[in-house]
Parts: structure tokens; C-alpha cells; sequence
């Protein structure tokens, strides 16, 4: 289904049939829709009104000053929907290979779906590597490097902490049906730094194609004046996002 | 765990030489103490109290091992301004104050204030301070005391002084001064001559015994009165009895006041900015490698600032000089320090009357080194090459902190830089919108190296997220540090990184910095690109005599010459004689052409700030073909003598009675040695020239003389060493 948020016109409504077209060789079925109104309520309403799955749209890299305070549509939608949302960053008619999905390992009852739908997604797409990155708040690292004595203590507890992160995942991960898994590489990286932030750094950083986040909780204005979780990577979208309801 | 095994054998066993260490620093401290006192116009023997009350207090309660802490060069511009507008008993009461935030802040795990601060900034302000430290006693070192408002005003003065020393009628005025420039001659050549009996008495010494033997040969042998003038000389020390009664009660009613609290802030501000440091200097060279607990020493310095505030004293701060002393004499822990306080305590109790002795002019000879070393043009010229708007954040600060104060001059450096630093980008966006956000990542791969990417900006302002990730790796392990996502790195970044990186390496870890020439390439990124510009080359036909003489040394003997400078010396790691060395950098290398056996020229140095010298010295390094042990074998004298009464152990031979008289040896593992050292070898070294020779188990490393060697020196020495290195290696 598209959303056009406007009024209907013949026009349009032919250059959209373009577009589709092709896909319907395909077996795709669609539905246009039209709507006048404010962007976000218009599409949110619409997405409930026909229980739309999967809600796909397109995002800007950067926000500048002013629409990170106030959000940006697609930002909005993205709070407010209760759909699964795939934001993509730069579409482009060629279709770019899917090879690197990096989804997130936190300790969330959503995780195990989120991470079970990347590997959905990544044996559909034919990902070669999908990375479970599991955020280790430096809170959880009770001690506080000041000298070497410390220092070898918070290594410790540090190693004890990806031990056991690294347990959980793997927990997780049985519970994949091994189709899924199978032809795809399957690497789990603890990091432990800001919850959020460093996921999507880390995505950039291993040149990830997309990135898999579980939903977030409910948010206020507040979380926006003091970003985390999914927020940092709202506000700088290292790649394509998906995230899961 | 090694650590603990040797904790108190290895502690007991190391008392001696720390003894040994702390008595060569409390030569230093005391007239170094006297004479900052004085510069801040506190009682002389504030300085003293100081540095006691720092010594016991830190030795015991203190995070860092080898740092020797008393009254600092930096609090001098600020105590002085203090006493002037507060007074002296309520400048006691803001020293308690600010000891009490200091400890504050210690507890608020704050203590790494001055990482905050760009670098450029922070040398502006102690080059203003040196200069205000220079500008006041300048005069008085050379008997013309005179009394102006403000730092400037001094140093404009220094013209006139020097045209009134030469109209002098009065004879105590002329001996003042020439004490002055006596003294000042004494500081400044000692550090150029290398001798080791003279070099065992730190320079400020050297000028209290010259100064008290004139009294005394006055007194003694021409029997009439010291002839420099009495207003010259230190006013009378209270004895031990008169300090313990006559404790100066701190004066607590200006605690409402504004200046008070001013006063209490810049206190503060420069002595954790002053003690930080110097404590990551003297972690540098530290030989057993060691960090420091910053937080925990802030807070033992804090507590010491307190006592020392109501006992009379000054700020407690870590000290750069002193500590640097101590750890090239030897000093491995706290005990030193503690030493250091009782020897002080031993001087004060004994010698408290000599002290009076002492001219004020050759004591701020002293301080007008010390300031001349904080402003050193060595230091715009090093800030120059970094680049030009690191000098106009140094002058900014200067300036200001010269005209107006210390708070609003390093505000200004705040400030010049963060306008430099949007200038430089065009961007004010990158830095508003991304200061908060935590910018670093850093994740274990899988092969166990650690990688830390770098987002957006990374400057002084938010340089504390970088460097919590970077202090939580442990040392030992390779690091990749990735500056590609970064569209700005600052010059105080790049400079703490490149310490990181020279603390990881001496720890056998390694760190890489990755995805800077890209930023260098885009042209907007001068600091980096200054930073990574490979070292002067020396033009070939630039050659001195020497280096032409050099390269017909190396046709004769057959060997590869190459004049040009490498800072490239892993092969030197190892060696007990670099250990508290800073190798800056080697040239003039003659290799053989296998690189069995190489000469060059080295530049290193040794202590840090007044207690800093370079030295240029020549030596031959053989690479052994098997391991070998570690040793030192070095001509017997007086010196070695000593040491091993500090606990050096020499190793004797019962069968080569004039080999173990005529040669001191030691090493850690004795029987080894032993068995290394065959008559064949014994019989060598009885039967050639001196030469200090040191094995690092790798490669022998052989010198003579700490300086340059001449052309036959170096023949003579390649000599020693192709035979030497026939007989290791049975080539």
C-alpha cells in the first residue's frame, strides 16, 4: 500500500502507477491511498486503520538543529507508530546488496523477536554476517579505574560481564531455526558503552547495511533533551533501520 | 601476582635507596622552599613547612609512587596576590579553604580537572606565571628591590635595573648582586657539565653551601662582617621550638568576601592543575611503570593543604623538579618522600641559624631560573611549530593572565581556542550539536586488540570521554585508535594521545592511530598535519666537519653511515642506564653491514624542568646472537662504593681479584653473570680502556664519557667493540 499525503488527482495517481507497475508482474498487490491532512497523523491513522505490518519510509542522514528538537516526519512516525518501521537512509532504484546486518543483543523480552526477525530478514535479503551487538552500560562495571590495581579488577569484571552477555545471546540464537541460520555468519560483539549510542557507531564503524533495533518504549519530550536508546540512532542514521515491534 | 610477593621485602629491601634519594631532594627542597616562600612573600619558612607537612602527609595517604610534593612554582604568582589583597593570616584561611576543595574534588572523582584545559592555554599561564615569578625577583636577585602593581609593571623595569646595578656606590649592594649573578650562573651551567661527584648536590645546594662557606670564610679567616648588604640576607629563621609555639592562626573573617573566594578558586585551580601535571610527567618516568590514583593523591594533597594551612605553610602541591630528582637518584616508592620531610625536619633542627647565612639575591637567582624556565622562548618556538593559532591561544593567555589575573587568563585561553577551533572547522553546529552525545566507541575484537572509534569532534571540550576509554585498557595491549568518523581533532588531543601512545608502548602494548591523513588531505586540519610530519632531515651537504669525518670512518671501517635523525631507538629499551632517561632522539649512525654492531650519537634527557638536562653522548650497541644476561660493569670508584651501601650489589670474582677491584658489577641474576663472564672476557676487559658497558640481554650497549665523542674516541671505540663483539658472539 502507498500513502500519499495530498489531495487525489488523476495525475498523480498515474505517475505512482508507474512506479508500481513493473512489481505487479511480480505478484505484488497494491492499494493507493489518498489523504489530506498533517503527515504524521495522516499515516499513523492509516497505518492502524488497515493494520499495516511493516511501514517503510524514507529519512534524512542528518538532522539539523532545529528539527532535532521539533522531528523531522519520519522521526515522528517512528516515535508514535505501532508498526514495524524500516527507515531507509539513501533508496535507490538499483538495489544495494544486503551483505552486513548488525542487530542489537540488549536484555529486553523484545529481543528475541527482533533478533530472530534479522535473521528472517537476512535470509531473505542473503546477508552474508549478521553481528549480535550486545550494549554493556559502563554502570553494570561496578569499579572505577583510578590505578593498575583497579584497573586489572574492572578487566575482570569486565570479562565476566561478556561471558555472560555472551551466554544469553547464544541462548537466543538456539532458539533460530537453523534455516535461517544457515550460509549466514554469526558473530557477537560485547561493547560496552553508552546503551543506544554505541550500537549504531558500531554499525557505521563495521560498515553494517542495516541495522536491527527492538522498538522503544514509550517517549516524552524529556528523551529528546537527554537522547538514549533509540534516540541516538534517530538522530544519526548510521544506515538502514529496522525496527521491530 | 608479583605485585604483592614483593610488597614488604621488596619495600624494606628498597629503603635505602630511597633514604639515599630522598636526602639528594631535600637539598633541593630546602633553599627551593625558602625561596618560594619568599617570592610569595610568605615567611621563609612557610616554604619548609610546606613541603614537611606534604612530605609525611602524601608519603602515607597518596596515590602516585615516585612524586615528591611541597610548595610550587606555579602557587607562587597566586599565594602572592593573595597575601597582597588578603593578608597573610587570611590567606592561611584560604589555603585551608581551597585544601578543602581540593579534597572535594578528589571525592567527586574530579581531579582530572585540568584535562579540560587545552594545552596551549595551560602553557600560556605558566609562562605568564614564570614571568611574574621572573619579573619580581629579578631585581632583587641583582639588589634592587623595588615595589610595582602589577607583573608587567616588574618586567618593564628589568631594563632600569640592570642600568642601576652599574651605578651601584653602595659596596653591599654590589656583593648582593654579584651573589645574584653568581648563582644564576651556577643554575645555569650546572646542568651543562657532567660530573658525578658534582652532580650528586642538586644546584640549588651548590649555591647554599657556596653562599654559607663566604660567610663563614668571611667571619672565620677575615674576620670581619659578611659584606653583602644585611637587607640582602635571609631574615632570621625561627628554630624548631618558636615554629612549634608560634603557630600563625588563620584568620577566617574575610571568609564572606568576594577576593576570598576568588583567591580560594585560583588556589585550587593551580595546584591540581600544577600537581596533575607533574604527576603524568613523573609517571613517565616512573621505572616500574606505575599509574598513579590521581583522585586518591588529589585528595591526600587536598588534606595536606589543610594541615600545612594552619601549621603556617603554603599549598601542598606535587612538584615537577624535586620529583624528577628523585627518580633519578633512585627513589622507587612513597618512603622517598616521607625521607625527603624528615631530612628536611633534620636540616631545619640542626642548621636552622646557617640558613640566615644564605643571601636573598642568590636565592631568587634560583626562582628567577625556575621562571625563566616557564617561559622559556624553547617553548613559544615548540608551540610555534605546532602551529600559529596555538600561539595566539598561548599569548591570549599570557597576556591576560599577566594584565588581569590567573582566572580570567585561563578563561581567556578557553575561550581564544574555542573561537580557533570554530574558526578552523567553519562550524559552530559540530561542536554545539554533538558536545553531550558520547562520542567514543570502543570494543574488544576478536583477536583480543581493542578498537576505539572517534565520531564528530574530539577536543579539549569533550577529550574526558576518549580518555576514560583509553584509561580502562590495560597497557599491555594493542590498541587501534580511528579518527575517520572525527571531523575534528585539536591540537591537546593529538598531544595526549601521542602520551598514551608512548606510556602503552613502555608497557609492551601498542597504539595506532588510524584516519588522519584523511582529515590532513581535506586541508582543514592543521594540527594533525603538523603533528604527523616526519622529523627534520639534515640536507646532505649541509655535513659538519664531524659528520664528513665520520663518513671517512665509516669507508675505513667498512660500515654504512647515516647522518639524519631517527627518533626510531627500540633497540636502547631494556637498558638500565635509559631507564630514567627520555630518548629524544639518535643520529650520526655508523652500522655495520650485517647491523651486528652499530655506533651513533644520541640525544636524550634526564630530570624534568630546572632539574632537566639534555645530553648528547656517543655509544656502540653490539646485538648478541643468543640471550645473554642483563648486567652493568662499570670502573669502580668512590660513587660505586656508595651505591652499594644503598643496596647496589656488586659481583665479586674469587678468581679475579683485580678484575672485581678495578670493575663494578651487578646484575639480577649473579650466578648467570658469572658463569658469562669467562676468563677470555675477564682478561679483555682487565686488559682494555674504561668503557661502561650494559647488557640487556639482547645487545650490549658500551659508552664512555656523557658527551659527543670525537673522531679518534669513536675509532677507538669501534674498535673495542669489533673485538668485543668477536669475543660474544665467536664470530
Amino acid at each position: 500500500m502507498l500513502i500519499h499525503v495530498g489531495e487525489s488527482s488523476e495525475e498523480k495517481l498515474n505517475t505512482f502507477l508507474s512506479f508500481l507497475n513493473p512489481f505487479k508482474d511480480q505478484g505484488l498487490e497494491f492499494e493507493v491511498s489518498f489523504k489530506a491532512g498533517d503527515p504524521v497523523e495522516v499515516i499513523l491513522s492509516t497505518t492502524k486503520e488497515k493494520k499495516v505490518d511493516l511501514l517503510i519510509i524514507g529519512a534524512l542522514k542528518k538532522e539539523n538543529f532545529v528539527k532535532y528538537y521539533l522531528g523531522s516526519i519520519a522521526r515522528k512516525i517512528t516515535r508514535k507508530a505501532t508498526c514495524s518501521i524500516l527507515l531507509l537512509i539513501n533508496p535507490s532504484k538499483e538495489r544495494v546488496s544486503c551483505n552486513h546486518i548488525v542487530v542489537n543483543g540488549l536484555k529486553d523480552p523484545k529481543t528475541e523477536e527482533t533478533v530472530t526477525t534479522a535473521f528472517f530478514v537476512g535470509h531473505k535479503l542473503g546477508a552474508s554476517k549478521v553481528t549480535v551487538v550486545e550494549e554493556i552500560s559502563d554502570d553494570e562495571v561496578s569499579v572505577k579505574v583510578d590505578d593498575d590495581k583497579s584497573l586489572r579488577k574492572s578487566t575482570i569484571v569486565k570479562e565476566r560481564l561478556r561471558i555472560r552477555e555472551e551466554m544469553r545471546v547464544k541462548a537466543i540464537l538456539k532458539t533460530i531455526p537453523g534455516e535461517l541460520t544457515k550460509d549466514i555468519v554469526i558473530k557477537s560483539q560485547p561493547i560496552f558503552g553508552k546503551r543506544g549510542y554505541s550500537i549504531g557507531h558500531y554499525a557505521q564503524v563495521a560498515r553494517a547495511d542495516l541495522l536491527v533495533m527492538n522498538a522503544p518504549s514509550k517517549m516524552t519530550f524529556w528523551d529528546r533533551l537527554f537522547p538514549h536508546d533509540i534516540e541516538h540512532i534517530l538522530t544519526e542514521l548510521p544506515t538502514d533501520v529496522l525496527i521491530v515491534q | 601476582m608479583k605485585a604483592k610477593e614483593s610488597s614488604l621485602g621488596g619495600f624494606v629491601k628498597a629503603l635505602p635507596k630511597n633514604m639515599f634519594s630522598g636526602l639528594v631532594v631535600s637539598l633541593i627542597a630546602l633553599p627551593l622552599g625558602l625561596g618560594l616562600a619568599m617570592a610569595s612573600e610568605a615567611p621563609p619558612i612557610a616554604g619548609v613547612i610546606t613541603a614537611i607537612v606534604g612530605g609525611v602527609i602524601v608519603s602515607i595517604l597518596g596515590g602516585s609512587f615516585v612524586t615528591i610534593s611541597g610548595p610550587g612554582n606555579g602557587l607562587v604568582g597566586v599565594v602572592l596576590i593573595a597575601i597582597t589583597t588578603l593578608g597573610l593570616t587570611a590567606t592561611y584561611a584560604a589555603i585551608i579553604c581551597s585544601g578543602i576543595v581540593l579534597i572535594i574534588l578528589g571525592f567527586l572523582r574530579l581531579g582530572k580537572l585540568a584535562d579540560y584545559f587545552p594545552s596551549s592555554a595551560i602553557q600560556g599561564m605558566l609562562a605568564a606565571i614564570g614571568l611574574i615569578i621572573l619579573g619580581k625577583q629579578f631585581h632583587i636577585m641583582l639588589g634592587n628591590k623595588i615595589v610595582r602593581d602589577s607583573g608587567i609593571d616588574y618586567l618593564l623595569e628589568i631594563p632600569n635595573t640592570i642600568i642601576t646595578v652599574f651605578q651601584f656606590e653602595d659596596k653591599g649592594l654590589i656583593y648582593a648582586a654579584l651573589a645574584g649573578v653568581i648563582s644564576l650562573a651556577i643554575m645555569v651551567f650546572y646542568s651543562k657539565i657532567r660530573n658525578k661527584y658534582l652532580q650528586l648536590i642538586p644546584a640549588p645546594m651548590w649555591i647554599v653551601i657556596v653562599s654559607v662557606g663566604f660567610s663563614y670564610y668571611y667571619q672565620l679567616v677575615l674576620k670581619s662582617p659578611n659584606p653583602i648588604s644585611l637587607d640582602y640576607m635571609i631574615p632570621a629563621i625561627p628554630d624548631i621550638r618558636t615554629i612549634v609555639t608560634e603557630i600563625p592562626s588563620p584568620d577566617f573573617k574575610m571568609v564572606g568576601s568576594l577576593s576570598f573566594w576568588s583567591s580560594v578558586v585560583a588556589l585550587t585551580l593551580i595546584a591540581s592543575i600544577e600537581s596533575l601535571l607533574s604527576i603524568k610527567a613523573v609517571d613517565k618516568l616512573d621505572v616500574d611503570k606505575r599509574r598513579s590514583n590521581v583522585n586518591k593523591d588529589i585528595k591526600a594533597l587536598g588534606l595536606a593543604t589543610v594541615v600545612s594551612g594552619f601549621l603556617g605553610g603554603l599549598n601542598v602541591v606535587t612538584v615537577i623538579a624535586r620529583s624528577s630528582v628523585n627518580v633519578n637518584n633512585g627513589g622507587s616508592n612513597r618512603s622517598s618522600n616521607m625521607f625527603h620531610a624528615l631530612f628536611l625536619v633534620v636540616f631545619i633542627l640542626l642548621f636552622s641559624s646557617e640558613l640566615t647565612r644564605i643571601p636573598l639575591s642568590a636565592l631568587m637567582a634560583i626562582l628567577v631560573y625556575t621562571g625563566y624556565k616557564l617561559a622559556s622562548p624553547v617553548i613559544v618556538r615548540k608551540i610555534f611549530t605546532i602551529g600559529k593559532e596555538q600561539l595566539l591561544i598561548f599569548f591570549a593567555t599570557l597576556l591576560v593572565t599577566l594584565k588581569v589575573g590567573l582566572i580570567s587568563g585561563i578563561v581567556a585561553g578557553l575561550i581564544a581556542t574555542f573561537i580557533i577551533h570554530v574558526f578552523v572547522t567553519k562550524s559552530l553546529g559540530l561542536f554545539i550539536k554533538n558536545i553531550l552525545k558520547p562520542n567514543v566507541l570502543m570494543y574488544k575484537e576478536e583477536d583480543g586488540s581493542y578498537f576505539v572509534s572517534v565520531k564528530h569532534f574530539c577536543s579539549f571540550l569533550n577529550f574526558n570521554t576518549l580518555k576514560a576509554n583509553l584509561e580502562a585498557i590495560p597497557e599491555s595491549n594493542d590498541v587501534i585508535i580511528d579518527f575517520s568518523l572525527c571531523g575534528f581533532v585539536d591540537h591537546s588531543v593529538m598531544e595526549s594521545v601521542d602520551d598514551y601512545q608512548e606510556l602503552f608502548h613502555k608497557k609492551g602494548g601498542n597504539i595506532e592511530v588510524i584516519g588522519l591523513d584523511i582529515l590532513g588531505a581535506e586541508s582543514k586540519h592543521p594540527f594533525a598535519l603538523r603533528r604527523l610530519l616526519p622529523l627534520q632531515k639534515i640536507l646532505p651537504d649541509n655535513k659538519t666537519k664531524r659528520q664528513k669525518n665520520l663518513s671517512l670512518v665509516a669507508d675505513n671501517f667498512d660500515l654504512s653511515y647515516n647522518p639524519v635523525k631517527k627518533s626510531d631507538s627500540e633497540f636502547l629499551e631494556g637498558f638500565i642506564y635509559f631507564e630514567t632517561k627520555k630518548i629524544e632522539h639518535i643520529f650520526n649512525e655508523l652500522t655495520e653491514k650485517n647491523g651486528q654492531y652499530r655506533s651513533f650519537d644520541v640525544t636524550f634527557s634526564e630530570g624534568e624542568f630546572i632539574a632537566k638536562e639534555v645530553v648528547r653522548t656517543t655509544m656502540l650497541f653490539i646485538k648478541t646472537s643468543k640471550i645473554i644476561p642483563a648486567f652493568t660493569l662499570d670502573k669502580e670508584g668512590l660513587l660505586e662504593r656508595l651505591y652499594a651501601l644503598a643496596g647496589y650489589e656488586d659481583i665479586d670474582f674469587k678468581s679475579h681479584k683485580d678484575f672485581s677491584n678495578r670493575f663494578y658489577l651487578r646484575g639480577e641474576n649473579p650466578k648467570e653473570i658469572k658463569d658469562f663472564f669467562t676468563n677470555e672476557l675477564v682478561r679483555f676487559f682487565e686488559s682494555n680502556a674504561y668503557y661502561h658497558l650494559e647488557s640487556n640481554k639482547e645487545g650490549v650497549l658500551i659508552c664512555n664519557k656523557e658527551r659527543i665523542a670525537s673522531i679518534k674516541e669513536i675509532k677507538a671505540l669501534l674498535d673495542f667493540g669489533i673485538r668485543l663483539n668477536k669475543l660474544i658472539n665467536n664470530t
